[in-house]
């Protein structure tokens, strides 16, 4: 599938209908050769974290404490953000208060338009993803350039981002030299990592000294100082808002913590988590603009406030955004981020999705094996697994879920609910898969059949295996 | 009602009861000065940069001589190591500072467990300089090696000043097929010397 054919979805209204995943990771599939090195690259990534980890003795205490400061931040949000208003007004910088998305991008606009600001640069900021600004001011005649190298790379081949952290993993260099050969005239069938990595520094460079504006994310927002952390590899959002006159920052409301010291909590997680790195090349704090410049921090709900409402999800307002639980996801690695249809993919996207439109994200919870390996690496300590499968059970009792999980999933209730029925279905399941394989094995009688080999079922069940063996 | 009030009385109505912050309280081996400064060397080499131990600063204001003399435009921030380049201020715009070559800046503290050197805007001069420059080169107090983060903030004020940074090796991307490319959007290589008292 010519990947450009997803700016479908990247520019659809919220709502308007997109491929489900199964459909997307379906047609992600079809390329085995280039599924296979997805899922391989994400689990080397994986193993980086693995190994990064096992440095540090103390990880699951810093886990712990990490959960502990997050789980105390959102019982007492609204202080902690009035207090960083006051702190961050009292340095000399803007504070403004997006309701949502809409909210956000008439408010950059409107900045953009009072400066009569032209030439805008943009680093990785996954909430102005979330809230589609690229296309907004577009369609308002305003030209960004992002300025991370995978999100620049995805924004000439009118794409959205397929991973938090790792923007443009489902592309190879092949698919980068073609792109950096139309935009940026490199030489054709170059594909050496290094040469193009160069082109695009050069090219950004003068991007850098032209700007007039920078936007950028936030990582942490403290409380305490009014300042913020930003975090990059690159050193793009430092070149960006130095050289500016104008800085926008823009950031959810659960990027709030309360105090300086716990940076040190999050600092020793978050680059670990995400690539393995012991830290990010630059973590850079931002209090006051610098003379003569303008700062603006955008704060914004979109959705966040309801999902602290709901007991069940509220604990996904934790993120750091590292991006661990996608490397590990067995679903994520082998689908690829288009697929999820949303900014945020990978099994926290799919807890957060749903809360923003529970109609178009239905299939999203159910992108998943639950096996828990994402709960299990997140810094932290969300439940992710646990919340994928009660999103499950609230999409099913309001009648979003997939149909053919509906009815799965009725049936499955069913068969558990009676126990003789649950154990002649096992027999008749482990017969079925003995006697005739081809039905299970039939792609479109058992989707689960694709890409898999079914197991050889045991000739007994669990329980007559215990029963004979009971003594 | 602004969407500030709308917000803060969502959150009011929705957030789960008080729960108490933890105490940040590490229960970790301690490092010897010495461990800490050779951590601090082995795990900067292992993230793209490098570091060397001089005795005084009579090899660093070498060094920096010889770059001056090649031409090309070496900026400096630390008296200690010769003429400073005062026209550059915090208002130095990205045009002027485009060209410059390599930078020799001061840092507070080093962290041995990243490699991690915290720089504050009083120290670069101007919030550019350690990001556009080709080259990088910071002196550090080999003193000022702290094990982890927790001591690191303890030590450092980061509301101080406008702008500080930790900086950990030179600049980086893996963006094409994970391949590692150092000196993607800022400096291409960081040198850091850790000064030593001069021996007697
Ligand atoms: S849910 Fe956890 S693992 Fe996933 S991106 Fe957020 S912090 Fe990282």
């Amino acid at each position: 599938m010519d990947p450009r054919n997803f700016n479908k979805f990247y520019f659809a209204p919220i709502g308007a209908t997109t491929m489900s995943h199964s459909k997307a990771a379906g047609v992600f599939i079809q390329d085995e050769p280039r599924t296979d090195w997805h899922d391989e690259t994400l689990w080397f990534v994986r193993e980086k974290r693995d190994k990064a980890v096992r440095q540090v003795p103390e990880w699951e205490q810093l886990r712990e404490l990490a959960s502990g400061i997050k789980d105390h931040t959102l019982s007492n949000l609204d202080n902690y953000l009035s207090a960083f208003e006051k702190n961050a007004l009292a340095n000399g910088v803007k504070v403004h208060w997006a309701a949502d998305a809409a909210e956000h991008n008439d408010i950059i606009l409107q900045i953009i338009r009072e400066n009569n600001v032209l030439r805008i640069v943009k680093s990785k900021s996954m909430l102005t993803e979330e809230c589609h600004l690229n296309p907004f001011l577009i369609e308002h005649g305003v030209e960004v350039v992002d300025t991370d190298l995978g999100e620049r790379i995805v924004q000439f081949r009118n794409e959205p981002p397929s991973h938090i952290v790792l923007p443009a993993i489902h592309l190879k260099k092949q698919d980068v030299s073609q792109t950096f050969h139309e935009h940026l005239g490199t030489e054709a069938g170059n594909n050496d990592p290094q040469y193009l990595a160069e082109a695009a520094r050069i090219h950004l460079r003068d991007k850098f000294i032209q700007s007039q504006l920078a936007i950028t994310g936030v990582n942490f927002a403290v409380a305490e100082t009014g300042g913020f952390v930003v975090c990059t590899n690159e050193g793009n959002a430092d070149m960006g808002t130095h050289a500016a006159d104008i800085h926008i920052a823009c950031m959810g409301i659960e990027k709030i913590i309360p105090r300086a010291e716990h940076l040190s909590v999050f600092l020793r997680l978050l680059a670990r988590s995400a690539t393995g790195q012991p830290i990010t090349t630059y973590s850079s704090h931002f209090n006051r603009p610098r003379v003569g410049q303008q700062m603006h921090i955008v704060i914004v709900d979109n959705g966040r406030t309801k999902q602290l409402g709901r007991p069940d999800f509220r604990n996904s307002l934790k993120c750091i955004r590292c991006a661990a639980c996608f490397n590990t996801c067995p679903v994520y690695r082998r689908s690829g981020g288009h697929s999820y249809h949303t900014a945020v993919a990978g099994p926290i996207g799919s807890i957060l999705n749903p809360n923003l439109d529970m109609k178009a994200n239905a299939d999203l919870p159910f992108a998943s094996t639950l096996c828990g390996s994402c709960s299990n690496v997140c810094p932290v300590k969300i439940d992710i697994h646990v919340q994928l499968w009660k999103w499950r059970q609230v999409l099913t009792n309001e009648g979003y879920a997939p149909t053919g999980k509906k009815i799965a999933m009725g049936g499955m209730a069913f068969v558990l609910a009676h126990p003789s029925i649950y154990r002649i279905a096992g027999k008749m399941g482990r017969w079925v898969l003995r006697s005739l394989p081809f039905i299970t094995n039939n792609k479109t009688l058992n989707p689960w059949y694709k890409q898999r080999e079914m197991p050889t079922p045991p000739k007994q069940s669990f329980r007559d295996w215990y029963i004979k063996n009971k003594r | 009602m602004s969407s500030r009030e709308n917000i803060l009385q969502a959150i009011t109505a929705n957030k789960p009861s008080f729960i108490e912050p933890p105490i940040i309280e590490m229960k970790r081996a301690v490092l010897s000065s010495t461990e800490a400064v050779q951590q601090f060397i082995s795990t900067l080499e292992s993230i793209g940069g490098k570091a060397v131990i001089v005795e005084g600063v009579n090899l660093i204001r070498e060094n920096l001589q010889l770059s001056r003399d090649t031409g090309a435009y070496i900026v400096n921030t630390i008296p200690m190591l010769g003429e400073v380049n005062d026209e550059i201020t915090t208002a130095t715009d990205a045009h002027s500072l485009e060209p410059v070559f390599k930078a020799y800046i001061g840092a507070t503290i080093g962290i041995a467990e990243n490699g991690a050197v915290w720089i504050y805007e009083s120290e670069m001069k101007n919030r550019l300089v350690p990001f556009i420059c080709q080259h990088l080169v910071v002196c550090l107090d080999v003193n000022k090696i702290v094990p982890t983060m927790h001591e690191a903030y303890s030590q450092i004020d980061v509301a101080k000043e406008g702008y500080g940074v930790f900086l950990a090796g030179p600049s980086k991307t893996a963006d094409i097929e994970q391949s590692l490319v150092i000196g993607a959007h800022g400096a291409r290589s960081l040198l850091v010397y850790l000064i030593a008292p001069v021996l007697k």
